[in-house]
């Protein structure tokens, strides 16, 4: 009876031992920094947006694995618009990707729970219970979204993706997560324009609030309230 | 009540296509889940395609045709009765056909699992996983009811709960498409009772084509009143329809910033203004209507077959209007600007099915249709006859 005990014991012991590196290694990794004290936010100056420069949109391409080809069935998670205004012709150039609502449509709608935004504000896809239903995409206003259409090769490890499955940007949460900020932000500091600031909107002191406040910003689609975190300068 | 014969061979006939078609489907969804969507016509722009269409109609339909059932039970038409056991199994095969092409079509069909055990009750589509379950549950109670006599008792009151139900669900389906805020075709709390209405146009459609199928393959009389009962019934419903459909988009030319979307669904939108006008107004409704009314025509079966079939083909393109046209319509991000980008913004979304997607949508009439033959063969789904005298006795051809 007691051997059978012991070895029950020491059975238990090496099952944790096996378990614990999941638990508790890579737990913390994905749980680390993320509290709804920040909310992650990112102003974009459409006056410093170049028509015809997309270095944003080559940086999220490379960042994320994405291929960078343009076809309907192509994911496409920023995209640079061009904007001319009907009544006067001024034309404007801006970058239009998921804006992490604060009240998102798409995990409204999504039946699994598989959209969901987390603490911090980011928006995101579980990549293990999306059922590729695209109920999401039929539900955001931003044409933000992607339904990867093909198998897919050559994955970043920090960022999954899988064929049939929706996805779109993610503020580059694998880079936030480690204090880093979105490569989209990175490169076009890095072509000098320095149109995207990144940062957090509850903090006050932050340089997103405070440009927020003396330039303001605006949403896109503001009537549908549904208080973005990519806000717009000059639109 | 009895079975038909099950050997004829009408019956193995359409049983064959049937199973053929479905072994389509099932091809179409192995070439789906081993090279993706990019083989469908469906896009980042155009997400749902025909697979939805067909899914939804059929959905619509299978609530819509325990019209004859409710007719009969919560509502108390003692001429309805004979007809209702035949109309809740076609509710079953039609839900399940509609359920099967949108459970294939997902991205990762291998997941269903998932989507029955993780809710997100904020979802519509969550609760309808509820409201489709739930109403194979109390269908098929009340199917029991029907053809059980030990338990015939309790079957107006579960009648009763199926006429509810099918509203509550019919509702969801509706309701689907209705909060949809960002496109701007839909976004109209008329969608829920309209789907309702059209639920029961697309049902009665298909139980008479099935009514009169079932009668001529098992040597079953079936009186011209009878036909012409029902058809007069189904006519009301293709006008109450009409009705909703005009309603609808009279309250969307209304408002200023939707008329871009009516125009392009109404007039300019090639193959959408053709389905709308010519399929589902003309063709699914106009002509029906004649046909079931005219008293040169109703109750006829030649004409009553035409009138079903035409309105089930222009139910088909009204789906097709409504889930496909309102897509290849661009998001308006910007209101008052003209919009490109190399994500197809601001142009109209173009959108043609491939073969594996219509396979699969075809698929769902096959599961239905396989599934209602079936339940001829072995349940004992309409009495041995249909006469008009059997029916309503003393009442004659009318």
């Amino acid at each position: 009876m007691n051997n059978r005990r012991a070895f029950l014991g020491k059975a238990a012991a090496l099952g944790g031992i096996a378990v614990a590196p999941g638990l508790f290694l890579f737990e913390p990794a994905r749980a680390k920094g993320v509290t709804s004290k920040v909310r992650w936010g990112m102003l974009v100056d459409t006056t410093r947006c170049a028509e015809g420069c997309d270095a944003c949109v080559a940086a999220c391409n490379k960042e994320n694995g994405l291929s960078g080809r343009t076809g309907p069935d192509d994911s496409q998670w920023i995209r640079k618009v061009e904007l001319k205004e009907k009544a006067t012709g001024r034309t404007l150039s801006l970058p239009v990707m998921c804006q992490h609502c604060a009240e998102p449509p798409c995990v409204d709608v999504c039946p699994t729970g598989a959209s969901f935004k987390r603490a911090d504000g980011i928006v995101l896809v579980d990549r293990h219970i999306c059922i590729g239903c695209r109920y999401c995409m039929m539900a955001c206003p931003y044409k933000a979204r992607s339904f990867v259409h093909r198998p897919l090769h050559d994955q970043k490890p920090d960022v999954p993706r899988g064929q049939g499955c929706v996805e779109s940007c993610t503020l580059c949460v694998q880079r936030v997560d480690r204090g880093g900020e979105p490569a989209c932000v990175e490169a076009c500091r890095a072509e000098g324009r320095n149109a995207l600031l990144f940062g957090d909107l509850n903090d006050p002191a932050s340089a997103i609030s405070r440009r927020m406040r003396e330039a303001g910003a605006k949403q896109i689609r503001a009537d549908l309230q549904l208080n973005t975190g990519v806000r717009y300068q000059g639109i | 009540m009895r079975e038909i014969e099950g050997r004829s061979r009408g019956w193995w006939a359409l049983f064959a296509l049937g199973a053929a078609v479905l072994l389509g489907m099932l091809l179409a969804w192995h070439a789906m889940e081993t090279r993706g969507h990019i083989i469908t016509g469906m896009t980042n722009q155009v997400v749902w395609g025909l697979p939805h269409v067909v899914a939804v109609f059929l959905i619509l339909a299978a609530s819509g045709v325990l019209n004859v059932a409710s007719v009969a039970s919560a509502f108390g038409k003692r001429f309805y009765k004979p007809l209702a056991p035949l109309s809740g199994w076609l509710a079953v095969v039609l839900l399940a056909g509609g359920l099967a092409v949108l459970g294939l079509d997902l991205g990762r069909s291998d997941r269903l699992i998932v989507a029955l055990t993780h809710f997100n009750f904020k979802s519509i589509f969550a609760w309808n996983m509820f409201l489709y379950s739930g109403f194979f549950a109390i269908v098929g109670v009340y199917l029991w009811t029907m053809l059980d006599r030990t338990v015939g008792g309790y079957s107006s009151a579960a009648g009763r709960v199926a006429f509810v139900w099918r509203l509550v669900l019919t509702t969801g389906t509706g309701s689907i498409f209705g909060f949809l805020i960002a496109r701007e075709a839909y976004a109209s709390a008329l969608l829920a009772p309209m789907f309702i209405v059209l639920s029961i146009a697309y049902g009665m459609a298909i139980y008479l084509l099935a009514l009169i199928g079932v009668c001529a393959g098992s040597g079953r009389a079936l009186g011209r009143g009878v036909i012409e009962r029902i058809g007069r019934l189904l006519g009301w419903f293709v006008l109450a329809a009409l009705y909703f459909v005009a309603v609808f988009h009279l309250t969307n030319l209304y408002l200023a910033k939707q008329i871009g979307v009516e125009r392009f669904l109404l007039v300019d939108g090639g193959i959408y203004s053709w389905l709308f006008w010519v399929g589902q107004v003309l063709l699914g409704s106009v002509v029906p209507l004649v046909l079931l009314w005219l008293p040169a025509t109703r109750g006829k079966r030649g004409a009553t077959v035409t009138a079903a079939a035409l309105i089930v083909l222009g139910g088909l393109a009204q789906m097709y209007v409504t889930i496909i046209g309102a897509q290849a319509w661009p998001l308006d991000l910007f209101p008052g600007y003209q919009m490109r980008s190399s994500f197809f913004d601001g142009v109209i979304h173009p959108y043609a099915p491939s073969l594996p997607e219509a396979a699969l949508a075809l698929g769902g009439f096959a599961i239905a249709l396989l599934g209602a033959l079936l339940g001829v063969k072995f349940l004992r789904l309409l009495p041995e006859s249909l006469s008009d005298e059997a029916l309503e006795p003393g009442a004659g051809a009318n």
